[in-house]
């Protein structure tokens, strides 16, 4: 008897951390991992100037402030002012994109999107394939398609950096009489100033950056839960040894 | 034993005499605490409720910080909530906490529910406790279900759009209905205002109310046990059951170390794995709502999927709507659904033991079922569990005559 409620017992609790639901993702295509390194100060600092350097000129990070990211990546108020807040004045700002909304709205059919939660929202891997995604295709208006998102009003800001590529796709023909479209990879057209491995890690330091803004405190908590739980199973080994003075002569 | 009532038993000198004069304070330690008598034989099963305590007083506690922050307007409230995880003090602890909370008082609650399945302790004299408990349920469910409107996300608005628009199925006053939860034709700013209300003031009161009636109806009959046995029959000559130590401090000191255990798991969710991979934080939620972008695949979260994985396979709106009332209702009928001679698992057979088995896969694939895209094999899946999930509570008058049971003792079984 014991045993079927064990086995019930532990039924219902690894049922309740079973697998995790996925992020959707777009396109159809394997997503390639991010492999981001949330530690990597440096990468996060490399992040944080292509960020602003690249994408903070047409979309916001409306809830983080200059100064969180001067204390959580080893920046002085000095080189946040020189090297990263290029339209604000003070460090406790937060970061608005150059670009006003109402006209982007106007220019690109919708406004680009705020990026503060985008990576937690989406996923680090949706990012990271978006970023590498883009490709040459005649019939969009500013030139390019997006694998990782298909139909994305979004122009190639990165083109300088990873030149121009094309993708090539696949119809198969079903018994039914539908098509699948399958992709079966890029092709470089013209080469941009990186090669391929500083584009991916430019883009990883991007992503990097991205994950943490989606939620700054993330270091931080989890080093706090390594006390919570170490002062936890102190309080446990006492409250162990309450129990069993309390309970010895319960026969 | 009886050192401890020396102590807290009687009046220590004046200060408690003139306290007890005029407020039944040392009765009612003794009535609920130290001469409140349980079982000895208690198991893991019976920390649930005690942790159940436990998450409604975090959810309380953390609830009234988050208030002092939180901003219930359609234009503020998404923002008021990053505000709270980034730049209030501790912000963000006592939001994972509040979070993280919700979808353990569903963990705590159905174990706490299946430990009376084992041991029947639904099964008279404890009808009424089970009744006022399955009341806590659904308010618990309301509770969550307006709670997950306010951080005002993806998930939050079109979650909502979904469950409320089912009300609308009801014949004649389903449309009125479904206006006077809303307060308007669409969910909006005066929908999120009076979820603010109920989740902040009215459900929140009511919860309490039924824990305290939950509690002392307990108290009036008496816990039961594994071994599904009356300890009030076999008393002793001071009138204290045999087979009974006091809650206090016997149940209490178990119950601290559950805690903390229980403390634990939490704690390491909480710090580790707040949106344990999009189940108790779903990702699409860390979107502000937008009312023209629908998601491409709504679910609820986890603690509603069982009963929306069987709404979802009836193909009828309104036929669907009642299965689902019915699916979250029919365990109120437990104590006059169950037959069987005796209480506990222990001392069933093979057929009920079976029976609640299937029901727990059943429950579970339900859930996970309510979490998928309604495609057709997994709507087929959840039709076939639906008919077994109905199938367990109907059947259960005649399976559970007919079911050899065994002898059960005396005395409850206690190894030391």
């Amino acid at each position: 008897m014991v045993k079927f409620n064990q086995m019930a017992s532990l039924l219902v609790v690894s049922a309740c951390f079973a697998s995790a639901p996925g992020f959707a993702s777009g396109g159809g295509a394997e997503m390639e991992h991010a492999n981001i390194d949330p530690d990597n100060i440096n990468s996060l600092q490399r992040g944080a100037a292509n960020f602003m350097n690249y994408c903070s000129g047409c979309h916001s990070a409306q809830y983080v402030r200059y100064k969180t990211i001067g204390n959580d990546l080893d920046l002085s108020d000095q080189m946040l002012i020189d090297n990263l807040m290029f339209n604000a004045e003070k460090t406790f700002e937060t970061i608005q994109a150059s670009m006003p909304a109402d006209d982007a709205a106007r220019w690109y059919g919708t406004a680009p999107p705020d990026l503060s939660l985008m990576a937690r929202a989406k996923g680090v891997d949706h990012v990271y394939n978006f970023l590498k995604g883009f490709y040459i295709d005649s019939d969009s208006p500013t030139g390019v398609d997006n694998l990782q998102l298909p139909g994305t009003s979004m122009p190639h800001v990165l083109w300088e950096l990873q030149g121009y590529q094309a993708a090539h796709f696949t119809d198969h023909a079903n018994e039914d009489g539908s098509v699948t479209t399958t992709f079966d990879g890029f092709e470089q057209l013209t080469p941009g100033s990186m090669d391929s491995e500083d584009y991916d890690n430019f883009v990883r330091d991007t992503t990097n950056f991205l994950a943490y803004i989606a939620e700054p405190i993330r270091s931080d908590r989890r080093k706090l839960g390594v006390w919570v739980l170490m002062f936890l199973t102190f309080f446990l080994i006492l409250s162990r040894m309450l129990k069993k003075q309390i309970w010895k002569d319960v026969k | 034993m009886a050192r401890i009532e020396a102590e807290v038993g009687k009046p220590q000198g004046g200060f408690m005499k003139w306290i007890d004069d005029r407020f039944p304070f040392t009765e009612t330690m003794k009535y609920h605490a130290t001469e409140y008598y349980a079982s000895k034989n208690f198991n893991v099963w019976y920390v649930f409720g005690v942790l159940a305590f436990v998450v409604l007083f975090m959810q309380l506690f953390t609830g009234i910080f988050l208030t002092m922050n939180y901003k219930p307007a359609a234009a503020e409230a998404f923002a008021s909530v990053e505000y709270i995880m980034r730049d209030v003090e501790w912000g963000w602890l006592i939001r994972y906490l509040h979070s993280t909370g919700a979808s353990f008082f569903f963990i705590v609650v159905y174990l706490h529910m299946f430990r009376a399945m084992l041991y029947g302790s639904y099964r008279k004299p404890r009808e009424l406790i089970w009744i006022i408990g399955m009341l806590i349920f659904l308010v618990l469910m309301a509770e969550a279900f307006a709670g997950y409107l306010l951080p005002w996300g993806q998930m939050s608005y079109w979650g909502a759009q979904v469950i409320i628009s089912l009300f609308g199925a009801i014949p004649w006053v389903g449309d009125a209905l479904v206006e006077i939860i809303r307060g308007d034709y669409s969910i909006s700013d005066v929908t999120l205002n009076r979820f603010f209300a109920l989740h902040v003031i009215a459900l929140p009161l009511a919860l309490i109310g039924l824990v305290f009636v939950h509690i002392v109806a307990l108290h009036e009959v008496g816990s039961n046990n594994p071994d599904g046995i009356e300890i009030k029959k076999n008393k002793g000559a001071d009138g204290v059951p045999l087979d009974g130590i006091a809650f206090h401090p016997y149940h209490t000191s178990k119950d601290l170390v559950a805690i903390i255990i229980f403390l634990m798991i939490f704690t390491s969710v909480v710090f580790f794995a707040p949106d344990m991979g999009g189940y108790f934080l779903e990702h699409a939620n860390f979107e502000p709502a937008n009312l023209t972008a629908t998601p491409e695949h709504i679910a609820p979260v986890w603690y509603f999927t069982p009963f929306y994985a069987i709404l979802r396979a009836v193909p009828d709106k309104l036929w669907g709507f009642i299965l689902f009332g019915l699916s979250v209702m029919l365990p109120l009928f437990l104590p006059w659904l169950d037959r069987s001679r005796v209480k506990s698992i222990r001392y069933r057979g093979w057929i009920y033991k079976s029976a609640l088995s299937i029901f727990v896969v059943t429950f579970l694939v339900l859930g996970w079922l309510g979490t998928m895209p309604a495609e057709p094999m997994y709507v087929l899946a959840a039709r076939i569990f639906a008919v077994i999930y109905f199938a367990f509570f109907i059947l259960m008058p005649y399976y559970t005559v007919i079911d050899k049971t065994k002898p059960v003792p005396e005395r409850v079984v206690y190894h030391g």
